[in-house]
């Protein structure tokens, strides 16, 4: 029987501060062999346990794409016991990594759609696996139209600096960032997210509109969103809850009776609508 | 088949030959089921075990894996108990809890293999109840004092000696180590007898309850029935069918083990994010998902009540909520909602 608790051992080569705050450190880490790579296939949306051996473990989102080969990479904030240990690692060091887990975007049903992707701060992680697996050259042509909208509260927070200037420069991707108020440096779109999709006004036709940001900024992007002639079924969003074993078995991520590790993280707004408001 | 009460120990110290045996015992007054040493220890005359005997398959603590981490990488090693046991003197109640848990530890995506490595190794040997406690609603969850679910040997009591049912091969072998004798006509109209004897007198009703949860989360109802409730969670950690829990490492440096311990939804910390947010923030939202847990949630998922009627949360309940009368309140209510 395949232990699910087991994790992966994978070596960090990277320990990258990704925010101007510093509480956000991007970690890349390095698969150990071939066969644990292929043990670890993922698509966009899932998530994985990190661990400090000592520490503990936590969930985050997968960051990378697996057209990224050999690695994956989280971008994790400081927050408790387990996300301090791990920035305070250096590179070189072992940890361990359970997953892949949860369900994923789901990219077989978004292929030949025009997709808006939508993201707020920090919650930008796995938006940015799904935007680097469609820009991918294998992939590009599966899918339509890529509008990516993506803000932070000043430049200095938004995730990913050099490949936002990449996607800036490409003709296959529609990338608009924004930030909350106007700052030095920044000749860019000022603006909270809710209002900046309403001026993008992103056509409904054909489209899956993916949004991922503190709840603040999807309660005011849903009715814009709404406007625009998003049905619930055409949303789709990714809940974090706390977790521990990440399987469905822990009992404490349940919404109703999904559980948010095992059912979810990613469901659309029509499922959401059905469900508690527990998350 | 009969064995005699006379013959009990040493078909238990028979057992101890090939199995690990659990057996109630009483220790500190209280009835509890513990790996036995003697076939003597086992006492007969009990209404149920304080704590179920679920701990044998989920234990309340048990360790995960061990680690070390040094230069060349991660070193694990994982701890699956593979090995035969034997519960002897499970109630029915207690047998059906197990088969729910079942459907935790192997769901439509994942295998435990701590939990269900045990599952297959264990045999569990029942004997009904002639008197149900006065706490006791199995009968009301799909039970009885004397349901065979789950059970590879059910023991019926008939004074100095019990009817045995071999419900499964498993059962049969046990019984290999037991001194029977067929039972006559007169034993099987004695067990008849008692069966038909043994009353559960408490009752709930489940009758449209599920519908009724199905649309009343935001009503008023859940306001004032968990307002006496002060989330302690000795009603989780004395349910049978509860199995939420915590993981945490504990370790000196990089050499340690992960270790896993029951864990309780009544706790305001099992569901706070590390933002502060907290999706149950107060005990009105952990105590309507426990409820919703076991006759609503559970129900959706398994087709199931996640409930089997042994009245352990009644018992223990320090400030007297009685699942009985909470069901009876939801039943009773008018849908108002508060949203």
């Amino acid at each position: 029987m395949n232990n699910p608790y087991l994790p992966l051992p994978m070596k960090l080569v990277k320990n990258f501060t990704e925010t101007e705050d510093k509480l956000i450190h991007t970690f890349t880490l390095e698969f150990q062999s071939e066969e644990d790579e292929k043990s670890f296939a993922y698509t966009p949306g899932q998530f994985a346990e990190l661990c400090v051996f000592g520490k503990g473990e936590a969930p985050f989102g997968i960051a990378s794409s697996p057209t990224e080969k050999g690695q994956l990479k989280f971008s994790v904030a400081k927050v408790g016991v387990v996300s301090t240990a791990l920035h305070l690692m250096e590179e070189g060091a072992t940890v361990g990594v359970r997953g892949p887990l949860g369900n994923s975007f789901p990219m077989e049903d978004l292929k030949g759609k025009n997709l808006v992707v939508i993201g707020g701060g920090f919650a930008f992680t796995t938006l940015r696996a799904l935007s680097t697996y469609i820009l991918h050259p294998d992939n590009r042509a599966d899918f339509g139209d890529l509008t990516v909208i993506y803000g932070a509260r000043n430049p200095g927070l938004l995730l990913y600096k050099e490949e936002l200037a990449e996607w800036e420069g490409r003709s296959d991707i529609n990338l608009v960032q924004t930030i909350d108020r106007p700052a030095d440096g920044w000749d860019g779109r000022v603006g909270f997210i809710p209002a900046v999709v309403e001026e993008v006004a992103p056509s409904a036709e054909n489209t899956v509109a993916i949004i991922c940001g503190p709840p603040v900024m999807i309660k005011f992007t849903m009715p814009v969103l709404e406007k625009l002639g998003f049905k619930p079924e055409q949303t789709i969003m990714s809940l974090e809850n706390r977790m521990k074993c990440g399987i469905g078995m822990c009992g404490r991520c349940n919404v109703g009776s999904q559980y948010v590790c095992k059912d979810g993280p990613v469901f659309t707004r029509s499922q959401l609508l059905e469900l508690p408001n527990e998350y | 088949m009969i064995i005699t009460k006379q013959d009990i120990p040493n078909f238990l110290d028979s057992l101890k030959n090939n199995y690990q045996v659990f057996a109630p015992v009483k220790q500190d007054n209280y009835t509890m089921f513990k790996a036995i040493t003697s076939g003597s220890d086992a006492i007969l005359d009990y209404s149920n075990s304080k704590i179920p005997p679920k701990g044998i398959l989920f234990p309340q603590t048990e360790e995960l894996f061990s680690y070390k981490v040094d230069k060349q990488g991660a070193h694990l090693e994982e701890k699956i108990d593979s090995e035969q046991k034997v519960i002897f003197g499970i109630r029915p109640c207690d047998a059906k809890s197990i088969a729910l848990l079942d459907n935790v530890f192997n769901n439509d995506k994942y295998e435990d293999p701590y939990y269900l490595t045990r599952r297959e190794n264990t045999v569990l040997v029942g004997i009904g109840c002639n008197q149900p406690q006065s706490t006791c609603f199995c009968t009301s969850v799909e039970g009885g004092p004397f349901d065979t679910t789950n059970l590879d040997l059910l023991l019926v009591d008939i004074g100095d000696k019990y009817v045995v049912e071999v419900l499964t091969d498993k059962g049969k072998k046990v019984l290999t180590s037991a001194a029977c004798s067929d039972a006559s006509e007169a034993d099987k109209q004695a067990a008849a007898k008692t069966k038909e004897s043994a009353t559960v007198v408490s009752k709930v009703n489940l009758d449209g309850l599920k519908q009724k949860l199905d649309s009343n989360f935001y009503d008023e109802i859940w306001d004032s029935i968990s307002e006496k409730c002060i989330g302690c969670a000795a009603c989780t950690y004395s349910c049978p069918t509860c199995h939420c829990f915590d993981i945490v490492d504990e370790a000196k440096d990089c050499d340690g083990c992960r270790v896993r311990n029951w864990d309780s939804c009544m706790f305001p910390e099992f569901t706070i994010h590390g933002s502060g947010h907290n999706p149950r923030p107060s005990g009105k939202e952990r105590f309507r998902n426990r409820v919703m847990h076991k006759f609503k949630y559970f129900i959706d998922v398994n087709n199931a009540t996640a409930c089997v009627g042994c009245g352990r949360c009644i018992q223990n309940c320090p400030v007297n909520l009685d699942i009985r009368e909470v069901l009876a309140d939801i039943q009773g209510s008018e849908a108002r909602s508060v949203s």
